[in-house]
């Protein structure tokens, strides 16, 4: 889809640039990015840098950035470009939590038209585009941060390399330590969460919360989060 | 960003920081934050942590540190010029998002899970 966008635009002088954020990093990503054939750069992003440089706080998310190298508009929700697509029926043996999970993610809510008409306005009319923010408003609407926010930071990028060296109880200490001083982050909780594997079938890192059998390391989980904050505020409105 | 020791090179700063050490200190786009002392080719990270009021987390019996980003203005962003984001793809092979200078560039954040 998104693939798609960048193949009709590129010659216009548009290039899409994919991140993955994942701790485990290529293996993980490998599948997903080799099965959509990108002819963008398509990059690995292990410790979250894309939450410390650009406040990505969900996925997907995205950052206009011009010509010249200045930020046109920060991160904030990135709706897949609208198309005809059939409803999706679910598999019959969904297991009940994943129900639930797909029951919550239906009232999850994008303005995939308003997003990509102000894209597409971007690509033909660059800075004239009204839909281009000044340095200023740039700055102004990226993510607040304040002193414990960095700190949180830091503790997701040390859990996150622990993780990465099999200190898997070392990285949960570290991680509910960034969850507790950036709570508005869903990839630092999704992320944690996604690693307590459930099983070994297609839903083990989509489960992401407790299950039968094993202790939940963490405060939250994703149906928890989400019933608590609303479906639809997991997303911040996108507006011009 | 992740550090096995306090004393780095005034390159691996740069690169992991995103601040440039400049005569005026370290430098993000048009913002200068003023140093104590200039580092030379040596980073001390503890003392530019000081500094410039960036958090430095340790887990010490396995001899790692992590440093985090600024809150400089109480935004993520201190300013708008984009960072050149560097990291590596499939392969391994690093890219930098300064080399599609020219070209309007769409960053998206995606995960697999």
């Amino acid at each position: 889809m998104w693939q798609a966008l960048r193949e009709e635009f590129h010659a216009k002088g548009f290039e899409l640039v994919t991140v993955g954020l994942d701790t485990l990093g290529t293996e993980a990503c490998r599948p997903f990015i080799e099965a959509a054939n990108p002819s963008h750069p398509s990059l690995i992003d292990q410790y979250h840098v894309m939450a410390d440089l650009f406040g990505v706080v969900n996925i997907p998310e995205a950052i206009w950035i011009n010509e010249d190298g200045i930020i046109v508009r920060p991160a904030e929700a990135a709706p897949p470009p609208p198309m005809d697509s059939p409803a999706m029926n679910p598999p019959a043996e969904l297991p009940q939590h994943m129900m639930d999970i797909m029951g919550e993610a239906v009232k999850i809510q994008t303005d995939d038209d308003g997003y990509h008409h102000a894209l597409k306005d971007w690509i033909e009319n660059g800075d004239k585009s009204e839909y281009v923010l000044d340095p200023e408003s740039v700055i102004a609407r990226s993510q607040p941060r304040d002193e414990n926010k960095s700190l949180g930071h830091a503790h997701f990028e040390l859990a996150a390399y622990l993780e990465t060296q099999g200190q898997h109880q070392l990285a949960i200490k570290h991680f509910r330590e960034a969850h507790r001083l950036v709570p508005d982050s869903w990839t630092f909780r999704r992320q944690a969460w996604s690693l307590e594997i459930v099983g070994d079938g297609p839903f083990a890192r989509f489960w992401q919360g407790p299950s039968e059998g094993k202790d939940w390391p963490y405060e939250g989980d994703w149906l928890t989060d989400i019933r608590r904050e609303g479906a639809e505020n997991y997303y911040a409105p996108w507006s011009k | 960003m992740i550090l096995k020791s306090q004393q780095i090179s005034r390159n691996e700063f740069e690169t992991g920081t995103g601040w440039k050490i400049k005569p005026e200190g370290a430098c993000k786009g048009e913002i200068c934050v003023p140093l104590k002392s200039a580092p030379g080719d040596v980073v001390d990270v503890k003392k530019i942590a000081t500094d410039m009021n960036l958090p430095l987390v340790a887990e010490e019996g396995q001899g790692v540190w992590a440093l985090g980003p600024d809150s400089i203005g109480g935004k993520t962003l201190a300013t708008a010029t984009a960072p050149n984001l560097t990291l590596p793809d499939l392969d391994g092979k690093m890219f930098e998002l300064s080399s599609l200078k020219g070209k309007k560039v769409l960053v998206y954040a995606w995960a697999p899970y």
